[in-house]
């Protein structure tokens, strides 16, 4: 797969306007829009603003009325729509697979256009089934009303990276899934995305959705066009204007909880000992720390007990094996929500963070989280100070 | 029907299921044998010399062949019609011509099929090729307005579907539209194959032969059992084509859809 696949290019909207015929005012009005290389860029709005317009266009799908569209620095006007769109991935709703057609057959449309041989479109296929995490000899000659809702959006995605083009265009793909199944497709999608590096627009109405798949989102507001395009991070804190925030609907700072990852954050310190450290020596480091308790980590520096300052106290020579073992700790790629909740549920208030290969990377309690929150809030609120822009 | 062989190539299980096929020959075994009965029951009966003239066998063997011939001619002109019409109906630019084709076909096939007959008759000529023309006119309604619904009910997200992925508007309608549109367009060209057959026997009217014959004999020369015999025939046949148009229907729909 990864041999001379076909990465990502970036797309280039330029004062791209769409009025739709006796439509009055125009769907789409005057968007420059910039996505980036390998890039997903995730237009959000609610209905009619005008973001599956803005999709179609990319793709040919919808004609702008003016404006360019630039994809690799090639105006799309250039291509030949059908072949434009046979380098472009396609995926709508609920995978708009055909029904009368196998899963393979849905595979292989785009190759067969283009004039592959027969035996590599059938290697594609199973690679590809393979890769969006489907048994190839299980599922390659079923019907898709045989499948899931979710297999089928992996059929989906297999079909519109058949011909590995270099951008992908997505049309709500997981609106129609139940949420565990859609959370699931969306972390799989964000896996392979890692690998393939395609340049992704991504159309959808549901903000945790955004938050979570998109590198840029793009925020639009009726009639077509854009309030804010921005990471997702400075749009949880530092929302433009009223509509935006309306939008996300409160709850940012859960949701930046979400979006950060422990091994982002500021970490707690604690005193922590090896198993051949005085106990005297950590003692005074448990004293001066004033909460106390010590972590003892092994010859790898991953945390094997919690220790009490009332069994350090009286003890000489080396900490050895007292403690209590510890049970519940957090990893560094947790997002801070999971690793709220591991904390809230754990019977201690300061939970070790483990690093790479688990080796202790520093301490996490309420107030470091509520602490790390603030701090974000904090450096987005001086960003647009800096930048002079009204709070 | 090149629409269902490509349909046909996707498929790549086998077909199941082979194992209850005597239910399917059940029903013609048994049309078949009222026919038989009924043909062996004027055979066995003493006739006269009015009778003997329509209930020969050679005589009934061809008037059964011209029937045959009158449904088949008058359904292949209707598919020849309908389903190149139905689909340009569907186009977006021809769209607003619908009402218009329909109503003319509606037309045809409001009249009464006898006055039609006669109509044309008068028109042109009497004979076979006039009948063929009277039947088309009078069975063109089901196969065109199935070829239209057939496509019409196509999940426009399947169109936009294969627009998207690059297939040209033919390649959509080949590749999608139609062999989605299969079962519904065979269960209109089921209705237009018995409305033929049942129609076909009125065409005796304008001199085309078939099994009609029989019955303007019977009628006329008030011999019951000339009229019966035509009745009875006319009525299997009827029913042994719908059998097998049950059958492609059956076997020539994509798989996949249910």
């Amino acid at each position: 797969m990864a041999d001379g696949a076909t990465v990502g290019v970036p797309i280039e909207l330029r004062k791209v306007t769409k009025a739709f015929p006796g439509g009055g005012e125009p769907a789409v009005r005057e968007l420059d829009l910039h996505i980036p290389a390998g890039e997903i860029v995730v237009l959000l709005g609610p209905s009619g603003c005008g973001k599956t317009t803005t999709m179609r266009m990319i793709n040919r799908l919808i004609e702008p009325t003016s404006g360019d569209i630039l994809i690799g620095g090639r105006s799309s006007r250039d291509i030949d729509p059908d072949r434009l769109r046979r380098h472009i991935g396609y995926v709508i709703q609920q995978a708009g697979l055909f029904p009368h057609m196998t899963v393979a057959a849905n595979i292989a449309q785009v190759p067969r256009m283009l004039g592959w041989p027969r035996k590599r479109i059938a290697e594609r296929v199973d690679e590809l089934l393979t890769l969006v995490g489907l048994e190839p000899e299980t599922y390659r000659s079923s019907y898709p009303r045989r499948l899931s809702g979710g297999q089928q959006q992996r059929v989906g995605v297999a079909r519109a990276l058949a011909a590995d083009p270099p951008v992908l265009l997505m049309d709500e793909p997981f609106g129609a899934l139940d949420p565990i199944s859609r959370e699931r497709i969306q972390d799989e999608l964000l896996r392979l995305q890692e690998e393939l590096a395609k340049t992704i627009v991504f159309v959808t109405h549901d903000v945790d959705e955004a938050l979570k798949i998109g590198d840029h989102i793009a925020i639009m507001q009726r009639p077509g066009h854009v309030v804010q395009y921005a990471r997702p991070a400075e749009i949880l804190t530092n929302p433009a204007g009223d509509y935006v925030e309306q939008f996300l609907g409160g709850g940012s700072s859960m949701r930046l909880l979400r979006l950060t990852q422990v091994g982002d954050i500021e970490l707690d310190r604690i005193p922590y000992a090896s198993e051949d450290m005085d106990a005297r020596d950590l003692l005074r480091e448990v004293e001066l720390d004033g909460r106390g308790h010590a972590l003892i980590l092994d010859g790898m520096r991953r945390p094997l007990r919690w220790i009490a300052q009332a069994e350090l106290e009286g003890v000489h020579g080396p900490v050895g094996d007292a403690g209590e073992p510890v049970t519940v700790s957090i990893g560094h790629r947790m997002t801070l929500q999971d690793a709220l909740e591991t904390l809230l549920n754990a019977d201690t208030d300061v939970l070790p963070v483990l690093g790479r290969r688990r080796a202790y990377a520093g301490a996490l309690s309420l107030g470091t989280v509520q602490n790390a929150i603030q701090s974000i809030k904090a450096r987005e609120r001086e960003r647009r100070l800096r930048r002079g822009e009204a709070p | 029907m090149t629409v269902e062989s490509a349909a046909a190539k996707e498929e790549t299980t086998p077909e199941p299921r082979i194992g209850r096929s005597w239910h399917v020959i059940l029903p013609p075994l048994c049309y078949l044998a009222v026919a038989a009965a009924m043909v062996g029951y004027t055979q066995a009966v003493p006739l006269d010399g009015i009778e003997h003239g329509s209930l020969n066998l050679t005589f009934l063997r061809r008037r059964t062949w011209e029937h045959v011939e009158l449904v088949f001619f008058s359904t292949v002109l209707v598919l020849v019609v309908a389903l190149p019409l139905g689909v340009l109906l569907t186009r977006r630019a021809l769209r607003r011509a619908t009402p218009v084709v329909l109503a003319l076909v509606n037309l045809g096939q409001a009249t009464p099929a006898v006055g039609l007959v006669v109509l044309l008759a008068v028109l042109f000529t009497i004979g076979f090729w006039t009948a063929v023309v009277a039947l088309f006119a009078y069975s063109l309604l089901p196969t065109l307005r199935n070829t239209m619904v057939g496509i019409e009910q196509v999940d426009p997200r399947l169109v936009d579907a294969g627009r998207g992925i690059g297939m040209s508007a033919a390649g959509v309608l080949f590749k999608v539209e139609l062999p989605m549109a299969v079962p519904v367009i065979l269960s209109g060209v089921r209705t237009t194959l018995v409305l033929n057959v049942g129609t076909a026997g009125i065409a005796a009217f304008i001199g085309s032969g078939g099994l009609g014959d029989l019955i303007t004999t019977g009628v006329s020369t008030q011999r019951n059992l000339v009229l019966i015999t035509g009745c009875v025939l006319i009525a299997v046949l009827a029913l042994i084509i719908d059998w097998l148009g049950g059958l492609a229907q059956r076997y020539l729909s994509p798989k996949g859809l249910t």
